[in-house]
């Protein structure tokens, strides 16, 4: 990759963590958006790509506030959790 | 809202709570209330009398993100409606059966909004607050509990970023 490098600190909850693991600092280049950064952690390997595979289970936080437009361009150091449809309460 | 307690609003905590000893506190001191509706919610178990499915369940959350939000929730609830006070405490952790797993605690003059809030709080913290509950059977197997994923406001329209129909079926907008 050309491009300069950002950090992406990745966060996993409930079946994704189970899956994937708690997370963890990931390199990935600037100008990665939240669903090219989840087609890129799919392309690791097969654990990922089948964790990540479902889009009606998979919601995802930046920064701690639910994303809603995956178009949204990650920052260096952005916090991006993974995490299947919360059922609290 | 005057903040009557020296506890914080929002608590997320491993061991129980006292639901009087949270009314009293949350209305202590203010004469101007006249309602209070508190909702508790319990670890439920899916199977019949005499033959329980369930001995108990865990509850992870997204420490930092679940406070945040719902305290976000909380202000929300108080610039919607003529509240005084909101208590929610939502537990984490090992839970049995019958165990207590949430409150939802709002005072106000009068019972409508009373009533209006804490329902508004308990949709949020169902639909979008990040809490995930996994229920362990007495067969000794565990599974995560499926959310309706029809009714939930975190859905993410991963669709506007794939090929062509790849797209996520249109969501219903009525509760089952």
């Amino acid at each position: 990759m050309m491009a300069a490098a950002i950090t992406v600190h990745l966060r996993y909850f409930a079946s994704l963590r189970e899956a994937l693991g708690p997370g963890g600092p990931v390199p990935a280049p600037q100008g990665t958006t939240v669903a090219q950064l989840r087609r890129l952690l799919q392309a690791q390997d097969e654990a990922h790509a089948r964790a990540l595979a479902d889009d009606r289970l998979l919601r995802c936080a930046v920064d701690q506030g639910l994303c809603v437009d995956v178009h949204q361009v990650l920052g260096d150091g952005a916090e991006v959790a993974f995490f299947p449809p919360v059922t609290g309460g | 809202m005057a903040s009557l307690s020296h506890l914080p609003r929002v608590r997320i905590q491993a061991h129980d709570f006292d639901l009087g000893a949270e009314v009293r506190d949350l209305r202590a001191g203010d004469a101007g209330v006249g309602a209070v509706v508190a909702f508790v919610g319990t670890v439920r178990d899916r199977g019949s009398a005499g033959s329980p499915q369930l001995s108990g369940m865990e509850l992870e959350h997204y420490p930092g993100m679940t406070e945040k939000s719902i305290e976000a929730m909380v202000d929300e609830a108080v610039a919607r409606f003529q509240i005084r006070a909101v208590r929610v405490i939502h537990r984490v952790g090992p839970l049995a059966l019958q165990d207590q797993i949430v409150l939802v605690a709002v005072s106000s003059a009068h019972r409508a909004e009373a009533f209006q809030a804490c329902e508004f709080l308990m949709d949020y913290l169902k639909t979008q607050a990040p809490f995930w509950k996994k229920e362990h059977a007495v067969d000794g197997s565990s599974r995560w509990v499926d959310a309706r994923v029809a009714d939930d406001a975190a859905l993410v329209r991963w669709g506007l970023d794939d090929v062509a129909g790849n797209a996520p079926p249109p969501q219903p907008a009525e509760r089952p």
